[in-house]
Parts: C-alpha cells; sequence; structure tokens
C-alpha cells in the first residue's frame, strides 16, 4: 500500500520533470549557452537545484491548472446573470479548507526549498581547494581582457576573449571592469557574475570535461553587449601547460619586416603583441591570436576571410564597435592579415 | 427605514476644526514620504562612507567643526519652540501671540539659512571635488530647501493670522504648518547627528 | 441656512427619492461647462477614466515598440533594427509598460471605483487628485518627447551607472529619463498620498475596517508602499542628473563613487513597485471573481492580509535583483530565504479564488473568464518568480529571457489580464453600457492563446541560454524556433488587445443598456445609476456588511445597510467623514470646488523641470515662482470652505 504511493508519487514527478524535459530537450543539445547539462561537479549541485525547483513549479502550475478547470465547469451557473438571481451560498459561506490546506501545503514545499537552496550555498561558499592560480578578467565595451597571474612574475601573460583552463581543478577567477558593468557568464560550468567597475569579485570555474564553452556577458553594458561573447577552453593539465608555456614566447619575428611596421603603426596604438613594439591596451592583446578560435569577442570565426572582413570594416559588423574603420587599401589589409597569420 | 441607525449620535463638526482636516493628514503622510527621502538620502552617506577611503579624505577636510553647526542646531530648536507656542496660542484664541509665535519662528529660520550660507562658504572644497563633497553638499542642500519651505510656509501662515483668519476652532492650516516645521528641525537633527556626530565617533577616518 | 458662523450641525436624513433632492445636488456637484470646466474638474470619475484612456494609449505605444522588435528578433542575425534603435525600442518599451502604464491604469481604477465602492462624495482631496493626473500626463509626454526627437532612454529601464553616467551616455537621452521619472514620482506619491487620507476619511458610515472590499485594501496597500519607496527612485535619478551635469560622483566609479549604490536605491524602490502594480489588479479580481462565483469571496480577512503582508515582506527582498553582484553569501542567503518565503502569502489568494470558484456556481461571461485565467497565469508569474529566488538557480537564470518570461506573466498576466477583465465588469458603471460579449469571448481567446503562445516559450529561450537585452543573435544558438514562436504569439495577443480596444469604442455608444446593477453584485458602487451622478449618492449609504446589496440574500446577522435613505448633506459641496477604523461619522467635510490650481501647478511643475533639462536657470526661477504662487492660491483659506474664522457656511 504504502509502496504504491510512494511510486504514485514518484510518476508524479518523473512526468512533471518528463513534461519540461519534453519542451527543452531537443533543444538543449544545440543549443551552446543552455545551462540545463552541465560540466563541472560545482555546477552539478546548482543543476539539480534548478531541476527540483523546475519539478516543483510544473507540479504547482498542474496542479493549479487542474483544480482551476475542474473548479470552473464543475458546477455551472446561470449563462447570463440576472439581476437578484440566487447566490450559491447561504449565510455558512464554507470553503475556508481550501486555505488552510493550499497553504499549508505551499509552506511546506517553500520551506524545504529554502532549506535545499541554503545547503547548495553553504557548499558553493566554500572557497574551492586546491586552485592553483588565478585568471584576472577585465570586462571593457565589448570585450574581455584576460590576464594569467602567477607568484612567477615570468610567467604571467595578457591574452584576450578566450580563456583556457585545465580539467579537473578549480581555477580562480578574479573579476573587474574598466568601464561599465558586465556580468561573467560560462552557463555549462557556473553562473553569472557581474564585473563592477571599482570593486573586484571572485568566481571559481572548474570544468570536468576537456571542451569548449561559450560564454557571453549577460549585463547589458550597451550598444553591442548582444556581442560581447568569449570562449573557455578546458583541455588536460598536461595541454593546458604546454598551452601556456607557448603564450610566454614572443611570437616568432616574420619574414616581412615591414608588414610588422604596418601593423604597428596602423594598429600597435590600441592592440598589443608580446615582445614587439605594439603594445596598446585599449583593444584585445593579440599575441598568438592564430591559435584562437574566434575574432571581434566570440563573434566570427577565425578565418581569413573574417579576419579581412573585420579589419577593413568593423562598423559594418559590429556597428558601435569602439573599433574604428583604419581605411587601409586592400594592400595594406592583405599585409596587416599576413602578418596576424604569424601570430602563432 | 431606521433614522437612528443612520443619524449620527451628536451634531458633527463642520469643515476643519482643530487639526481634524485631511489636509492635516495628508501633510503627515507627506512627512513619511519626506522623511523617507532624507533616509535614502542618509543611507546613501552611510554606503559610501563604509567604503575604504584615502585618509583625510573622508570626510574631506578633517571632522567638520561644530562652531556654527552646533549653534545653529540649537536655532533651529528654538524657532521649533516658538512655533510650538504659537500652537498653543491658536487653541487658546490668543490671535496675537500666534502671529508673534510663527514671524518669530519664521525669522529664527532665516537666521538658520544665513548661518548655514556661512558653514558653506567655509567650506575649503566645491561640491564637484569627491564623493564626500557631493554628499555633504546635497544633504545639506536638500534640508536647506526644505527649510526655505517651511520659512515661506510660516511666512505666509503669519500673514494669514494677521489678517485674523484662525482662532481657536479655525486653526488646521497653522497645525499642517507647523507640523512641517518641526518635521524639519527633526530631520536636521540627523543630518547633523550624520555629517558632524559620526566622523567624531569615527565613522569614514 | 444662514451665513452665520456654523461649526455643528446635525445633517438630516432623507430618501433619496426626495423631491428636489437629486436635482440640488447635480447643481451643486456638476463640473462647469466647455473648455474650461474640462480643465478644471476634480471629479474623481473624470479623472479616473482620464487615467484610464491616457495609460492605454500608452499601452499602445509600448506595444507597438515590442512588436517592432520582435520582428527583429523573429529569427538570427535580422537587420530590420540598427543596435541603437533596438536599444532605445527596449528601454522605452520598458519605461512606458512599468511606469507609464501598469501604474497609472490602477490609479484610474482606483480613481473611478474608490469614491463608489466606500459610499462617498469624492476622494478626500479632489484637487490633488487633478494634480495627480495632470502630472502624470506631463511626466508622459515628456519622457516620449525625448524618445519623439531621437534620444530615449537607451540603458535599460532600470538604467545602471556606470552605463548611465555622462562618460558612456553622452546624449541627452538619460537627463529625459531622469528628469521625467522624478516628475512622474511626483504625481505617484500624491496620489498614494491621496488614497490613504481617502481611506482613513471617507469610508461611507458603517463600513467598519472588517468591511472594506480586497480593491481598496490592495490600492491602499500599494499607496502605502509608494509613500515610503519611490523617494529611492526619486532620489537615484537625481543623483545620478546630478552627477551628469553638475559634476557630483556618487556613482562615478573613477573617483570613488559607487556603481552598486544606484542598485541599491534603484531596487529598494523597484521591488516595492512590482508589488504597487499588482496588488490592486489582484484586488479587482478578488471583488469581481466572486459577483460571477455568486457567492463572497472565501476567506476575504486573510486574502486582505496577505495583501499588507505581500507589500511588508516586498520591503525585504530588494537584493535578490542583485544576487551576482558579488555581495557576500550570508546576506544574500537571508535575501533568497525571503524571496521564497513570500510566495507564502500569494499562495493565500490563489486558493482563495480556488475555493470561490470551487464553491460558487460560475456564471461564464468575458470578464469571469479574464479574472479565472489570471489565476493560472498569476500561478506561472508565481513560481518562476520562486526559481529565481533560489539563490544558486538565480545565478543561471538572472539576465536571461527566463526573468523576461517571469516579469511579462507577472505584469501581463497580474496587471493586464485583470485589467481586461475589469474593464469587461465595470464598462457599465462607466458608460451606463455593455460590451459585446460576443466580441469579448474573441477578445479573451485571443489574448490568453497569444499570451502563453507568445511569453511562455521565453521561459524556454531562457534555459537554453538566451540572455535579455541583445539585439540580435547567431544562429546557431538554438534559439530561432523559439524567438519565431515568441513573434508570432505576440502579434496574436497584440490583436487580442485590439480587440478589446474596439470592444470598448463599439460598444460606449451602440453597447446595450445597462441597469445600475447589471451583475447583480454585491458592493455600493451598484448601488447607484450608471454612469454615477457627479455626486456619486443622492444620500450617503450607511453599511452594514461587506456585500451591502447581497444582505437579503446572505441572511446577514446583527446590522443592515441601508442605500435609499441616508444622510442629505446640501450645503454646498460636502462630504460625511468618518473615523478611520470604525467608519463612524465625525464630521461634516466641506469639499473644494473645480479649480484651475492643479493644472497651473502642474505646468510650472512641468516647466522646472525642462529648465533643469535645458540647464536654464531662468526658467528654472520663474517655474520656481510660478510654483508658489499655484500653492498659495489653491491653498488660501476660504470661508466657504470653512477654512478661516470668517464662518463655515455661506
Amino acid at each position: 500500500m504504502r509502496q504504491d504511493a510512494n511510486s504514485s508519487v514518484k510518476v508524479a514527478w518523473l512526468s512533471a520533470l518528463l513534461a519540461t524535459l519534453m519542451f527543452a530537450s531537443p533543444a538543449r543539445a544545440d543549443a551552446p549557452l543552455n545551462y540545463l547539462t552541465s560540466h563541472s561537479d560545482r555546477a552539478d549541485a546548482v543543476l539539480h537545484l534548478t531541476w527540483g525547483v523546475m519539478g516543483i513549479s510544473v507540479v504547482v502550475m498542474a496542479a493549479i491548472g487542474v483544480l482551476l478547470t475542474v473548479s470552473i465547469w464543475r458546477r455551472p451557473g446561470l449563462a447570463e446573470p440576472q439581476p437578484g438571481m440566487r447566490l450559491a451560498v447561504g449565510p455558512r459561506e464554507g470553503g475556508l479548507s481550501w486555505l488552510w490546506i493550499g497553504v499549508g501545503v505551499s509552506g511546506l514545499a517553500l520551506l524545504a526549498t529554502v532549506v535545499w537552496t541554503v545547503d547548495v550555498l553553504a557548499g558553493l561558499a566554500e572557497p574551492a581547494e586546491g586552485a592553483p592560480f588565478t585568471i584576472e578578467v577585465t570586462g571593457h565595451q565589448w570585450w574581455w581582457h584576460v590576464r594569467y597571474l602567477s607568484d612567477d612574475p615570468s610567467r604571467i601573460f595578457t591574452t584576450a576573449n578566450e580563456i583556457h583552463i585545465p580539467t579537473g581543478v578549480p581555477v580562480r577567477f578574479k573579476l573587474a571592469s574598466g568601464d561599465v558593468i558586465h556580468s561573467f557568464w560560462v552557463p555549462a560550468l557556473s553562473g553569472k557574475t557581474d564585473l563592477i567597475p571599482g570593486q573586484t569579485n571572485e568566481l571559481w570555474l572548474e570544468a570536468r570535461d576537456a571542451g569548449t564553452y561559450r560564454g557571453q556577458c549577460a549585463e547589458y553594458c550597451g550598444i553591442e553587449h548582444a556581442r560581447m561573447g568569449l570562449i573557455v577552453v578546458a583541455q588536460s593539465p598536461a595541454a593546458f601547460r604546454t598551452w601556456w608555456d607557448h603564450q610566454l614566447q614572443s611570437p616568432a619575428p616574420p619574414p616581412d619586416a615591414s608588414a610588422m611596421q604596418s601593423f604597428d603603426m596602423r594598429c600597435g596604438s590600441c592592440h598589443a603583441v608580446r615582445g614587439t613594439a605594439a603594445s596598446g591596451v585599449l583593444g584585445p592583446d593579440l599575441s598568438h591570436l592564430m591559435q584562437r578560435k574566434t575574432i571581434a569577442a566570440g563573434l566570427l570565426a577565425n578565418t581569413e576571410r573574417n579576419r579581412l572582413h573585420w579589419i577593413d570594416d568593423p562598423q559594418a559588423i559590429k556597428p558601435g564597435s569602439l573599433m574604428p574603420a583604419p581605411e587601409l587599401t586592400p594592400h595594406e589589409l592583405a599585409v596587416i592579415d599576413g602578418y596576424l597569420e604569424t601570430l602563432r | 427605514m431606521s433614522d437612528a441607525a443612520i443619524r449620527p449620535h451628536a451634531e458633527l463638526p463642520v469643515g476643519a476644526i482643530g487639526s481634524r482636516a485631511s489636509g492635516w493628514w495628508a501633510m503627515i503622510f507627506t512627512i513619511f514620504t519626506e522623511g523617507s527621502l532624507f533616509a535614502y538620502l542618509l543611507f546613501s552617506y552611510y554606503y559610501i562612507a563604509a567604503q575604504p577611503h584615502l585618509p583625510g579624505t573622508f570626510p574631506q577636510g578633517g571632522v567638520p567643526s561644530l562652531a556654527l553647526a552646533l549653534p545653529n542646531t540649537i536655532v533651529l530648536l528654538i524657532s521649533s519652540g516658538f512655533v510650538a507656542w504659537a500652537q498653543t496660542g491658536v487653541e487658546r484664541n490668543d490671535k496675537k501671540r500666534l502671529a508673534l509665535g510663527l514671524l518669530i519662528g519664521c525669522l529664527l529660520g532665516i537666521v538658520f539659512l544665513i548661518v548655514q550660507y556661512f558653514e558653506w562658504a567655509g567650506k575649503s572644497f566645491p561640491l564637484a571635488s569627491s564623493p564626500y563633497s557631493s554628499l555633504y553638499f546635497v544633504v545639506t542642500g536638500f534640508h536647506m530647501a526644505h527649510v526655505v519651505v517651511g520659512v515661506l510656509v510660516l511666512a505666509a501662515l503669519w500673514f494669514w493670522s494677521r489678517r485674523g483668519y484662525f482662532n481657536n476652532v479655525r486653526f488646521a492650516h497653522v497645525h499642517i504648518g507647523a507640523i512641517y516645521w518641526h518635521f524639519v528641525d527633526a530631520v536636521w537633527i540627523a543630518v547633523f547627528f550624520t555629517f558632524y556626530i559620526t566622523p567624531l565617533l569615527g565613522l569614514g577616518a | 441656512m444662514s451665513s452665520i458662523t456654523d461649526y455643528e450641525r446635525m445633517p438630516d436624513v432623507a430618501e433619496a427619492e426626495r423631491r428636489g433632492l437629486a436635482q440640488e445636488m447635480q447643481r451643486l456637484w456638476e463640473t462647469g461647462p466647455g473648455v474650461r470646466g474640462w480643465l478644471s474638474t476634480v471629479d474623481h470619475k473624470e479623472i479616473g477614466l482620464r487615467y484610464i484612456v491616457t495609460a492605454f494609449a500608452f499601452l499602445i505605444a509600448g506595444g507597438v515598440e515590442a512588436l517592432i522588435f520582435r520582428l527583429q528578433l523573429a529569427g538570427p542575425n535580422e537587420h530590420l533594427l540598427t543596435p541603437e534603435q533596438y536599444d532605445q525600442l527596449f528601454t522605452v518599451h520598458g519605461m512606458t509598460m512599468i511606469f507609464l502604464y501598469a501604474g497609472p491604469v490602477l490609479s484610474g481604477f482606483s480613481n473611478y471605483l474608490w469614491p463608489l465602492l466606500l459610499g462617498a462624495r469624492d476622494m478626500a482631496l479632489p484637487r490633488l487628485n487633478a494634480l495627480s493626473y495632470w502630472i502624470y500626463l506631463c511626466a508622459g509626454v515628456f519622457l516620449y518627447a525625448a524618445f519623439a526627437i531621437g534620444f530615449g532612454p537607451n540603458d535599460g529601464w532600470f538604467n545602471y551607472v556606470p552605463l548611465a553616467a555622462r562618460a558612456f551616455n553622452g546624449g541627452p537621452n538619460i537627463d529625459f529619463y531622469a528628469l521625467g521619472m522624478i516628475l512622474l514620482g511626483i504625481s505617484t506619491t500624491v496620489g498614494a498620498i491621496n488614497f490613504i487620507v481617502t481611506f482613513l476619511r471617507m469610508r461611507a458610515p458603517g463600513m467598519t475596517i472588517n468591511r472594506v472590499p480586497i480593491l481598496i485594501w490592495g490600492t491602499l496597500t500599494a499607496s502605502a508602499a509608494n509613500v515610503f519607496a519611490i523617494p529611492a527612485v526619486s532620489l537615484a535619478f537625481f543623483l545620478l542628473w546630478m552627477d551628469r551635469n553638475l559634476g557630483t560622483h556618487f556613482f562615478d566609479t573613477a573617483a570613488g563613487g559607487q556603481a552598486l549604490l544606484w542598485q541599491h536605491l534603484f531596487w529598494m524602490f523597484g521591488h516595492p513597485w512590482v508589488y504597487a502594480i499588482v496588488l490592486p489588479a489582484m484586488g479587482m479580481v478578488s471583488d469581481g471573481l466572486p459577483v460571477f462565483c455568486r457567492r463572497p469571496l472565501v476567506g476575504a480577512p486573510a486574502v486582505a492580509l496577505a495583501t499588507v503582508a505581500t507589500m511588508v515582506l516586498g520591503f525585504g527582498v530588494w537584493v535578490h535583483h542583485m544576487f551576482a553582484t558579488g555581495l557576500p553569501t550570508i546576506s544574500l542567503s537571508f535575501f533568497s530565504a525571503a524571496s521564497i518565503i513570500i510566495a507564502l502569502p500569494s499562495a493565500v489568494g490563489v486558493f482563495a479564488w480556488l475555493a470561490t470558484i470551487w464553491t460558487g456556481r460560475p456564471v461564464f461571461t468575458t470578464a469571469f473568464l479574464f479574472f479565472a485565467s489570471f489565476i493560472l497565469l498569476f500561478t506561472i508569474g508565481g513560481v518562476s518568480g520562486f526559481m529565481t529566488g533560489s539563490l544558486p538557480v538565480d545565478w543561471q537564470l538572472t539576465d536571461t529571457y527566463f526573468v523576461v518570461a517571469h516579469i511579462h506573466y507577472v505584469l501581463i498576466g497580474i496587471n493586464v489580464f485583470p485589467v481586461a477583465g475589469a474593464i469587461y465588469f465595470w464598462f457599465p458603471k462607466f458608460t451606463g453600457r455593455m460590451l459585446d460579449e460576443r466580441l469579448g469571448r474573441w477578445n479573451f481567446w485571443l489574448m490568453f492563446a497569444g499570451f502563453n503562445i507568445g511569453f511562455f516559450p521565453m521561459h524556454i529561450a531562457g534555459l537554453l541560454g538566451m540572455p535579455r537585452r541583445i539585439y540580435t543573435y547567431a544562429d546557431g544558438m538554438g534559439w530561432d524556433w523559439v524567438n519565431l514562436t515568441i513573434t508570432a504569439g505576440s502579434f496574436v495577443f497584440a490583436f487580442g488587445v485590439l480587440l478589446l480596444i474596439a470592444n470598448v469604442v463599439r460598444s460606449v455608444k451602440a453597447g446595450r443598456f445597462a441597469g445600475a446593477n447589471p451583475w447583480d453584485a454585491p458592493t455600493l458602487e451598484w448601488a447607484t445609476s450608471s454612469p454615477p451622478p457627479p455626486y456619486n449618492f443622492v444620500v450617503i449609504p450607511t453599511v452594514g456588511g461587506a456585500h451591502p446589496l447581497w444582505e437579503d440574500r446572505l441572511g446577514t446577522e446583527g446590522e443592515t445597510s441601508h442605500t435609499r435613505a441616508g444622510l442629505v448633506l446640501d450645503h454646498g459641496r460636502e462630504a460625511i467623514g468618518t473615523t478611520p477604523v470604525d467608519a463612524e461619522p465625525n464630521v461634516i467635510l466641506k469639499m473644494p470646488g473645480d479649480s484651475l490650481s492643479p493644472l497651473c501647478l502642474a505646468l510650472a511643475a512641468t516647466a522646472l523641470f525642462v529648465g533643469l533639462l535645458l540647464l536654464a536657470w531662468w526658467l528654472v526661477a520663474l517655474s520656481l515662482l510660478g510654483i508658489g504662487a499655484s500653492i498659495l492660491v489653491w491653498l488660501w483659506p476660504r470661508a466657504r470652505l470653512g477654512e478661516t474664522a470668517g464662518g463655515a457656511h455661506v
């Protein structure tokens, strides 16, 4: 008997979850920013809680919907109201038991949610142990400045818009802003944390599985907020180590020195390339650009065609972007892109 | 129909009697909303004060001097006293006392404004120099604007009382104006405490 | 009666039908003719209707804006709008719906209905009522003027700094927004004070505190909240305006100002405001739904208490809008728990409404359909709010379309649907004619279907990671079909709203005549003719229970209500004032006549804000003089109103 009750509760829960899944699941696989899948232990707890509160919500919606529908068609009155018509009840009106039961059940569900929430929070509030290093992310309109910190100054380097982390360990992030409020969000790994000028926020990211995870600015930050994306690449600790070492190197000098000069002159006051005269800080650091999967803050795949198009007329691609059209001749354009292609 | 169920038990006052006026209630709630405004202003002060500051920047120029502010606070309190004296005067149908109390209250309000002017002029920093300067001038400025309104209210009441408009039954205007003035004075205590006393207690240093 | 000082009087008692009484009342209370009369009226019914019509004009504007940007979002990489156009559209849409429609439309209903529900002749402060409307209109025009000349607000309706600071937004867009919002705040505040004073003073004799309709509780609680909350946002906008124009550093992070101070001030206001724009609407359902269930509301006192409790708790949850700002987890947990628990009073309402239908005999009118469907929409908006209340979950949900879905289920589900129901319910009272029920069914089903097709998928867009406030999105994000559905649904919904407006326009002239009480409803507004005369009630009703017109059938014990006979107050415009709790008559109020002062004051106040916008100090000074003069004329003691020692009655 008791088992029956138990299983019927289970069935109710499962069908509620199923209903939600029906909406979300088919699409989930193709939506890189969805947060119904998680790839870290820290995110798992949140995900379970999310499914839990969503399950409660679906059950409540369904229950109220059914009660409402039945109550409406259970005992209909007249088609048209008439003056002086009979009322449905007399002096002893009744119906109060609904309040006691309804509010009681709701109260229990709410209380349980509070307890579960606080429990999950307690787990998250603990600073992750064993964070081997810190990444400093500074939000800018509309790109991400990324700096890898280390106790050894020679191992510090700067990059942009693409963050690599090793799998299996929590990495500490220090989040700040260079202008307005942004929000750092990599849905598959963690919830949002704002980047606020004048303060530094902390976040731990951890990826269980190697892979490429999309991120996005989540706080409206002006005209190109829509296109302030980022990428997190999680790789095995060994591969990550190799990657870091490589980032520390200056790119090999290009065969054509004049190309580098063109770049320095036309681009170098905003962009930097490690180990060269180009040392601007207004735009993303471009050292090792060719290793990045995207350009323009996650907007375009890093292909020759896209690069040429972007450099030639950024305003056509990302209107309002702070990168001006440099008004290059086709020749200059080709030369500069040729130089960029050497930044491996 | 039973008249008894409908008719009041006694004769009813007609129009505003004493302070029993809709306007009096409206003023009470105006004071609630204005009081909230000052609460939010002071919240802003404490919020910014609680952040880390470089030494000497909060309060800018060191702890503010009480030399003018303290006597000025007393001026405002005395002014409130005279207005209260005028209020009890009109309740006793003493129209001379009403007019005199309002006049003195109003003049003391003007004295407060003049002293505040010198207090402002003595500051070594302008409005736009820092968060502290912004807070200082805007909060005390908000209060000064309220004092100006209060002085005008007292002046109008004085003028009306000189025309013989009020007596021991019809004095709602007086009480409505006076309660505003008492509120302006009470708010000053909070502003004074925040800007002049809390730095002495070590806030923001 | 003589013109000698008349400090006390025993009012007459008479039958409403007494010969000549109605004509005398008409003469005393009728608004003067012509344009002057139109501009100077203080009749709460006139003002209420103006509020509703103006709010609907803004609803249409805001809706059209939304339809335009929904076209932009219908598919990936659309180029219908530039990013700047999109940003202005979504910001102005939010500003319009939240500030210029949702609050004012409820003020309109409350203005019209309060004195009728309370058995009163007018609001306590009729001229303040007129002022509140005029300033609302001026503020709306002021804010839309910005949009019309291409400088509409463009940083989102909550306008975070430092994005809204001069350094990142150099145009006049935000100056318009800041000043317009302060102006609008004045309107809301004086309106709120008026409701509170009316509640305390103007209830018919016998309407003790437990006999007050729920709508009154809704508006009262909202008004009390506004009194305390509006200063926060007005101050925030004023400080921002100072930062932008006078070089102060409140929010200037480069100089030690605080970006989060804005968020605290904004949401200390913002969250109570959300309740302020739904509680009166829930009150309308609580009063309207039972009429069509043919029974009193189940647990009415509990619902009234829950209304108040929601508002009180509503002041303690503002931080849930700031869960991702990096505040300490301990304090966030507190706000998270509060944000979940706040659902409890809402549950009281939901089960009270459900029980009312369950134990009643529902009559299927269009109004009933809107009210009943509201329960479901309220539940959906409620549970999505409950989800975002859970802090770790919110870290994912916040700033995605899930929150967009939530806010629309709240604002459309709990404001627009009850308002539509209220129009069907009270239109006969407003105009003396019925709305068309057949058109009404089409209207309801299109709105209901369109709304759910258009807005439910937003939850899914959110779960699939679509951030809010993006002007476009790339393909391959998995959001294409869901956005197309949303756009299609929103057009269906818009068409439904169009049918509502068409029904109103058609029925004003051609609707079937309604009697005084076409729905056989129990409250006092149905005791007078439709539309009501300027004085509302020939004689003052006396109230013996919560359902004065159903007493014969409910079989009340003890006191009975009287609507056909009552106090006669005919020495000029007079109303009865009663005690705040027991509603014992304690004063005969002298009510002001029509006046141009409110309009003058509103215009002078608007000129002041124009002066501040242009930094034209001469205009500021001139406006201040105008404001002072208007107030002085307004408040000048009058013998006719019994305000001077000269005599109470002439």
